[in-house]
């Protein structure tokens, strides 16, 4: 048998690449191509009076100046709202280049192609706009005031309105016996992966073909939307994503403007054009994500039992949806986790800032909806002195419960049902690995020693693996090497790794004669993206299907050729052989020679293909009615509903008694992706979704002032973790199978990032004895807090009144 | 293309990787920029331009430095290493194995010390030069060392142990060159 290939720590097959430099990201290409830069507003809500380019046009080396008003047709329509709903009843998209109006600092005003950057970065310097200011909507409360407004077309800044109830919330919440109302707020942050975005494109004008290059999470999607801009047959467009340095969610959406207008100025002008965003660009024109303020009315019985949950979400979507409104449709389904709520309503306010736009962040809405959620149960369990982990237990849904409906609708517009999990089990291995019942000793010895510490946690289920679809192809050489494609794109996740897995697997060939190819649209033209922890349980299940069907075919040639039954054979390292009489065996190079009945031999191996080689059978066709040429399958996976993961952490933190400074002593993870295909690369994952966490509950925030300037665009001012912030992660894993795709897996992208903020404010909480309900939360904040609750001005937390504490219970 | 630019130039001459380049540069020319786009050592790569992530951390004369923060005239005379000059590898795009790469390289491909990868090149510079001077560092040593780069994507952890794994690779191979010196 074949070295088991799949759920083996395998060494990713990306790295020796690398390593050495042998990456290729956007603006590694291209060294011929012109140069674009970008005139953008530096004000947050203005007309735009006037635009003066005199002056630029005399830089020598700049090509082209370009304005709204020089785009033909579509390119100078709005850009596209990706996502339409029908609770999105006031949904805006921006164009390519601002028309009259900018709403948010970074908006692009004016496309400058010169011989480099540096020229046209002088030229855009030299370019005058007048502008008309405008009154500035910036944060929540300003935006929910409906005072002032972002689109004057749009009511009250409300893009959308939202309201989704199960069972009746208000009686039920009349009878609970305890109610409790939570007010919360969640700041902004951002995806901030290292390599910005970047558009690279080629006019073939012998061919009247476009090649372009994005550094984007959906190359079919580009692909699509550019063709459609720029009156292109999508025959003549291809895209592809090369390697890309990191998206977190950031670069699904699409396409942005400069997607539009890079392709566009290669066709005009004739010549390859480059645009590679540089890191200020990043903070202003990008996307961020996070900010709500959530209200939160819960209520229970005596035991902690969940009757009521009404929830209220604003949430800010900036100055555009081209995203729709995924993000809070994900906060208001995935704030229930793993628990039951008794009844449930959700309603949500979208609404218009004059800021850089929300589109999803790894976690996309559930950190907000974890942070709510979490909270709640922390505030259940101080009010009836209960053990915060019993308090969760008692609401879990249980194994045998499963599959699990919610009766809301998902993100996919499918039933909010999950498929499996044991969140009991989950909680026993989390309480055993950061010993939780253990803490209360250790939180007296350490407050001998004079030393603050908290215990928290966070619980949640993550709704992975969205449709519509994904697609694989494999083909097989007559030299033996296997290519494999799907169209969906990578950034970082391993992809030609653990695909190349489930091949090896599934086909029984040698981990390196596979290769994998991603999000290029000569390859596999029908895809959809990366995003939504999606890329394993919908590529990976389709490369599966795809390796089982060239696995029949290559068994049904073998067998023909060797005169066997093709039960009876078996494929080990990349040859077919019959079971038990291994010497009877060809390589499935061979068979792909078989395969495809040749005319002409180009080499030795051909020369057995070809049509005086060999025995046939004179009444059969060369090619059998029923097959083609070519050891070749292809096949698709299309789920009928996401697949559901779930995760639970706990951490130790230690706050200075003096300086409020926060320190992470222990950070345990318990995780369950269902079975996995490379416990190293999940745990990689794992690694870097609590970086994140951690970065946006003590770190990250988006700094803006009153009048739209967001303060902290680059990286001495945002905060991002180093090394030295980010504490250890404790890893455990729990494999619970989804029933519902052929290799049991479900996503694990995002997981790691979305409890972090409830986990952190949780272990806050604990250690302080007052409520926290704003993150991130800085030294200052804490130290802040301190002085409030010290005035009276926060109410300590129950446990601290009572005489002994009741937690842990044993 | 014709040179449109009427900026001075300035002639420039850097060894990078052990190759001596010549070439003719504006005063303003980004030694990062010189790099990926002259020399078209793409290898480096440019995660901020003010100095702050690391991504672009080249070696001049043996220190790690970031090529975003110098110019390419100011490398006039000094000794460039970037990633592409870490290992022995002709081509780099020819993924080389085993005892092509330099140990740090090695370790990180061992240990899962990189995902999307881009950042990588700073971490390998940087790390590089550290385990120079500091062949066994403990693991608070080791996040101390990398504490300057920022990554996205790890979290860190497979980067600390990429470091302790590389300096025993270092050791390791400095044994067996030890072995073979004594055999010959």
């Amino acid at each position: 048998m074949t070295t088991q290939m799949f759920g083996a720590p395998i060494r990713r097959k990306e790295d020796p690449r690398l390593v050495t430099g042998g990456g290729r990201y956007l603006d590694d290409l291209g060294h011929d191509a012109l140069a674009a830069a970008f005139v953008r507003s530096p004000h947050a809500h203005a007309r735009i009076v006037d635009i003066d380019a005199s002056e630029a046009i005399e830089v020598e080396g700049v090509v082209g100046i370009y304005v709204h008003e020089d785009l033909p047709g579509r390119v100078g329509e709005p850009l596209p709202l990706l996502i339409p709903h029908p609770t999105l009843t006031h949904g805006r998209t921006g164009y390519a280049l601002a028309k009259d109006e900018v709403n948010h600092v970074g908006e692009p005003i004016v496309m400058v192609v010169a011989t480099d950057r540096y020229i046209a970065e002088d030229a855009c310097q030299r370019i005058r706009v007048t502008y008309d200011t405008l009154p500035v909507v910036v944060g929540i409360e300003a935006a929910r005031s409906g005072e002032l407004l972002v689109h004057d077309d749009v009511p009250d800044n409300v893009a959308a309105h939202m309201l989704q109830e199960v069972g009746d919330v208000d009686a039920a919440m009349a009878a609970a016996p305890h109610t409790l109302t939570l007010d919360l707020d969640i700041e902004r942050s951002a995806c901030m992966p290292m390599e910005g975005k970047g558009v690279y494109a080629r006019w073939d004008r012998d061919r009247d073909e476009l090649r372009m290059y994005s550094s984007t999470q959906t190359s079919t999607g580009v692909r699509a939307a550019v063709a459609a801009k720029l009156g292109l047959p999508l025959a003549k467009v291809e895209c592809i994503a090369p390697d890309v340095g990191g998206g977190f969610g950031v670069k699904i959406v699409h396409p942005w403007p400069e997607e539009v207008l890079v392709p566009w100025a290669a066709i005009l002008l004739g010549r390859p054009v480059k645009w590679a965003e540089d890191r200020r660009e990043h903070f202003i024109s990008a996307a961020h994500e996070r900010g709500q303020l959530q209200q939160v009315t819960v209520g229970f019985d005596d035991e902690g039992h969940l009757l009521a949950l009404d929830v209220k979400l604003w949430h800010d979507n900036g100055a555009y949806t081209p995203y729709g409104i995924i993000v809070p449709i994900i906060t208001s389904t995935q704030l229930l986790g793993p628990y039951k709520p008794g009844t449930y309503r959700c309603e949500f306010w979208s609404l218009y800032t004059n800021t850089v736009l929300v589109t999803p962040y790894r976690g996309a809405g559930r950190p907000q909806g974890c942070f709510a959620m979490e909270r709640t149960m922390d505030a259940i369990a101080d009010e009836l002195g209960l053990d915060r982990a019993e308090v969760r237990s008692r609401n879990f849904i249980l194994p045998a419960e499963m599959p699990w409906d919610h009766g809301l609708l998902f993100q996919d517009g499918r039933p909010l049902k999950y498929d499996s999990g044991d969140f009991p089990a989950s909680l026993a291995k989390l309480k055993q690995l950061v010993g939780w019942d253990d803490f209360a000793d250790y939180r007296r010895q350490a407050e001998a020693e004079g030393r603050k510490v908290g215990l928290g946690i966070g619980c949640y289920v993550e709704g992975t693996g969205v449709g519509p679809y994904e697609g694989g192809h494999i083909q097989i050489e007559t030299s033996g090497r296997v290519n494999v494609s799907t169209g969906l794109t990578s950034q970082g996740q391993g992809h030609e790794t653990v695909f190349a897995q489930i091949v090896a697997q599934e086909l029984g060939v040698r981990m390196e004669d596979v290769f994998v190819t991603t999000g290029d649209t000569r390859k596999m033209a029908y895809a959809v993206g990366t995003f939504a922890s999606r890329a394993a349980v919908m590529s990976g299940s389709a490369i599966a299907l795809a390796a089982r069907n060239v696995r029949a075919k290559a068994l049904r040639i073998a067998a023909d050729a060797l005169e066997v039954s093709p039960e009876d054979l078996e494929i080990v390292e990349g040859t077919v052989r019959v079971k038990g009489a291994p010497a009877t065996s060809m390589s499935l190079g061979t068979v792909s020679v078989l395969s495809n009945p040749l005319r002409y031999a180009f080499d030795e191996a051909a020369q057995a293909a070809t049509q005086f080689a060999g025995t046939f059978d004179p009444d059969k066709p060369p090619v059998a009615d029923d097959e083609e040429p070519g050891l070749e399958g292809k096949d698709f996976y299309s789920p009928t509903q996401a697949t559901f993961a779930n995760g639970m952490h706990a951490a130790i933190v230690e706050t200075d008694p003096v300086t409020a400074e926060i320190r992470i002593l222990r950070y345990c993870v318990i995780h369950d992706c269902g079975t996995m295909i490379n416990p190293m690369i999940v745990e990689g994952q794992v690694h870097g979704g609590v970086a994140q966490g951690v970065g946006g509950a003590l770190y990250e925030r988006m700094a803006y002032d009153e009048s739209g300037q967001l303060l902290n665009a680059s990286f001495m001012d945002f905060l991002m973790p180093y090394a030295s912030e980010v504490p250890t992660i404790e890893a455990d894993h729990l494999e619970t199978p989804s029933p519902l795709n052929p290799l049991g897996i479900k996503g694990a992208g995002e997981a790691g990032c979305i409890p972090v903020s409830a986990v952190i404010a949780s272990a806050i909480e604990d250690a302080e004895g007052f409520p926290i309900t704003r993150m991130p939360i800085s030294p200052y904040d804490l130290w802040e807090l301190r002085r409030r609750h010290a005035d009276g001005e926060i109410p300590s937390l129950h446990r601290l009144s009572r005489t002994s504490s009741k937690e842990p219970t044993a | 293309m014709t040179d449109t630019t009427s900026e001075t130039l300035h002639d420039v001459t850097v060894s990078v990787n052990g190759v001596r380049h010549s070439a003719t540069v504006p005063a303003r020319r980004l030694l990062s920029d010189f790099l990926r786009h002259d020399l078209e050592l793409t290898g480096t790569h440019v995660g901020c331009e003010h100095g702050v992530c690391g991504a672009c951390t080249v070696l001049v004369d043996g220190a790690p430095m970031r090529s975003c923060l110098m110019f390419a005239v100011t490398a006039q005379d000094h000794a460039i290493t970037t990633v592409e000059g870490l290992c022995s590898a002709p081509d780099a795009r020819v993924a080389p194995t085993g005892e092509s790469m330099n140990p740090v390289q090695q370790a990180f491909a061992e240990c899962h010390g990189l995902q999307c990868g881009f950042c990588t090149p700073g971490f390998l510079t940087t790390v590089t030069a550290y385990l120079d001077e500091n062949p066994s560092p403990t693991s608070e040593q080791a996040r101390e060392a990398i504490s300057g780069n920022l990554c996205r994507c790890t979290g860190y952890q497979n980067i600390v142990k990429s470091v302790l794994r590389a300096a025993e690779i270092r050791a390791e191979r400095a044994g067996s060159d030890v072995t073979t010196e004594e055999q010959a």
